[in-house]
């Protein structure tokens, strides 16, 4: 740490919880040596490093790729998720957008959804029941089908690409006043409706995966589009509109009828 | 009831869209009151004339009275279930939770506050004039009720009308958000015409809103 640029102190309060079960509370830290370079990350391994050194137990945070492509690293910052930065995830965050000695309270994704398990640590696995309930497509086995079979408007394309973005970090759901996981579920439900390959089962994806979240004990969205101001992939409230039109038409158009059987 | 019935009635995206429909509703009704308000503006027999024949349509006055209790009743209990549910949702709450200016909104952060605002002054203004005080006049040989001695009377009082206005600045802010937001909730989103039509939810909320409370100014000022 002898780079000259390293020359940042930050004032951190920050959210220690041993366990789920364990009371938390916040603890304040002074990290030096802090380079306007460094990611948000970056900053923490320092100051991980300084609690080992001393025989203390590092905050667990979760983090993977660093690139802004996993969505692992979830961090309230100052009251906003990653930050608040547009586009940007917590990996992605440079403490150049901080001042030297700068306070910054840093906090874990609350949720009921989500439970915490250690420190800055939450179980996101609520999104993954989500998912189960119908955010995939029953694909056919068998030879590659010809590129060119299913024809998609370059437009669409890139609207369900744009849905396809949401890299499930639940930042919507932290940021949201209501704690509602709508804007990851209308991400979801989008990127496949969008497309030919995703319609055929897309009335009962709606309706299971609205279900699943609402068992979830997610709130409600109340059109507030907080959620679409922290979204690192910057997915937008239209992609809920279309989680509504898609539940609606399904409530009022989709019927599984029962066929055969042994005759009951 | 059939299971596709129940489930909308009891999902998430369901119950609000009841809500939306019935606040939808419920500022359609909004604009009827206020272009009847209006009269008050022309005079005491214009008005008393207008409520006179209102009253007159009989039972179907009863049905209109009906849909919109049955619709204020839905809209309340699923607003109340719904923010409840959405706090609960939350859990352990932020030590610090900052809008980042590019959602949340003083008027969609007070939905609920507002909301209970207008239950309350929806009370009292039945009950200060539906069921306030009586009089009786006589217009053009015709015997009626002299509703606007009621309403010109209550007006005289400035904490009466500064309630009033209070309560028509709830409204103006519940509507500024929920008028728009009842599209999105439809389904309704657009790059050209959801920026439209959040302007006009917000000149719908300053028309209705500022319609009423200058009439309650203006029979303030003008007096008994
Ligand atoms: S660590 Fe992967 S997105 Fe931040």
């Amino acid at each position: 740490m002898s780079d000259a640029t390293a020359n940042m102190t930050i004032y951190l309060k920050v959210w220690r919880q041993a366990s789920a079960a364990a009371e938390g509370k916040f603890v304040d830290y002074k990290v030096d040596h802090v380079s306007p370079d460094m990611s948000f990350l970056e900053m923490f391994d320092v100051l991980n490093d300084q609690l080992v050194k001393k025989g203390e137990a590092p905050i667990a945070f979760d983090h993977d790729c660093r690139e802004g492509i996993c969505g692992m690293c979830s961090m309230m910052i100052n009251g906003k998720a990653h930050g608040g930065e547009k586009g940007t995830t917590t990996c992605q965050l440079h403490m150049r957008k901080f001042k030297s000695g700068d306070a910054i309270v840093v906090e874990p994704w609350r949720a009921k959804a989500f439970p915490l398990v250690k420190d800055l640590v939450v179980d996101r696995s609520a999104f993954d029941k989500i998912i189960q309930a119908g955010g995939y497509t029953t694909a056919q086995t068998g030879n590659a089908p010809d590129a060119n079979a299913n024809l998609i408007p370059k437009t669409v394309a890139d609207e369900a690409m744009d849905a396809a973005a949401c890299i499930g970090c639940g930042a919507c759901v932290a940021s949201c006043p209501n704690g509602s996981a709508m804007l990851f579920m209308g991400a979801k439900i989008s990127q496949l409706a969008l497309l030919p390959q995703g319609q055929p089962e897309a009335p009962r994806r709606a309706l299971n995966m609205v279900k699943s979240h609402d068992e979830l004990l997610f709130g409600n969205c109340t059109n507030h589009a907080e959620c679409e101001a922290t979204c690192p992939k910057e997915i937008g409230l239209e992609h809920i509109a279309r989680m509504n039109r898609e539940y609606t038409k399904a409530t009022f158009t989709y019927h599984e009828k029962v066929r055969g059987g042994d005759g009951a | 009831m059939s299971s596709a019935v129940s489930r909308y009635f009891t999902s998430s995206i369901g119950r609000k869209q009841l809500i939306a429909l019935t606040g939808l509703g419920l500022c359609g009704f909004l604009v009827a009151h206020l272009l009847g308000n209006f009269t008050l503006f022309i005079g005491s027999d214009a008005f008393n004339i207008y409520a006179h024949k209102l009253m007159s349509l009989g039972p179907l006055v009863y049905i209109a009275e009906a849909g919109l209790a049955a619709m204020f009743a839905l809209h309340l209990g699923l607003a109340i279930k719904m923010t409840i549910e959405n706090k609960t949702a939350r859990g352990q709450k932020y030590y610090m939770k900052t809008r980042t200016g590019r959602g949340e909104t003083l008027m969609s952060a007070t939905m609920p506050y507002t909301g209970l605002i207008l239950f309350v002054f929806l009370i009292l203004h039945i009950l200060q004039f539906k069921f306030g005080p009586v009089y009786n006049t006589e217009v053009d040989g015709v015997f009626m009720r002299d509703l606007y001695r009621t309403v010109v009377e209550y007006f005289q009082s400035p904490l009466n009308t500064a309630w009033y206005v209070i309560a028509m600045a709830a409204a103006a802010m519940h509507t500024a958000h929920g008028f728009q937001s009842a599209f999105q909730t439809f389904g309704f989103n657009h790059g050209t015409w959801t920026p439209k039509l959040k302007i006009l939810g917000i000149a719908y909320a300053v028309f209705v809103a500022g319609g009423f409370a200058a009439v309650s100014i203006f029979l303030h000022v003008k007096g008994a």
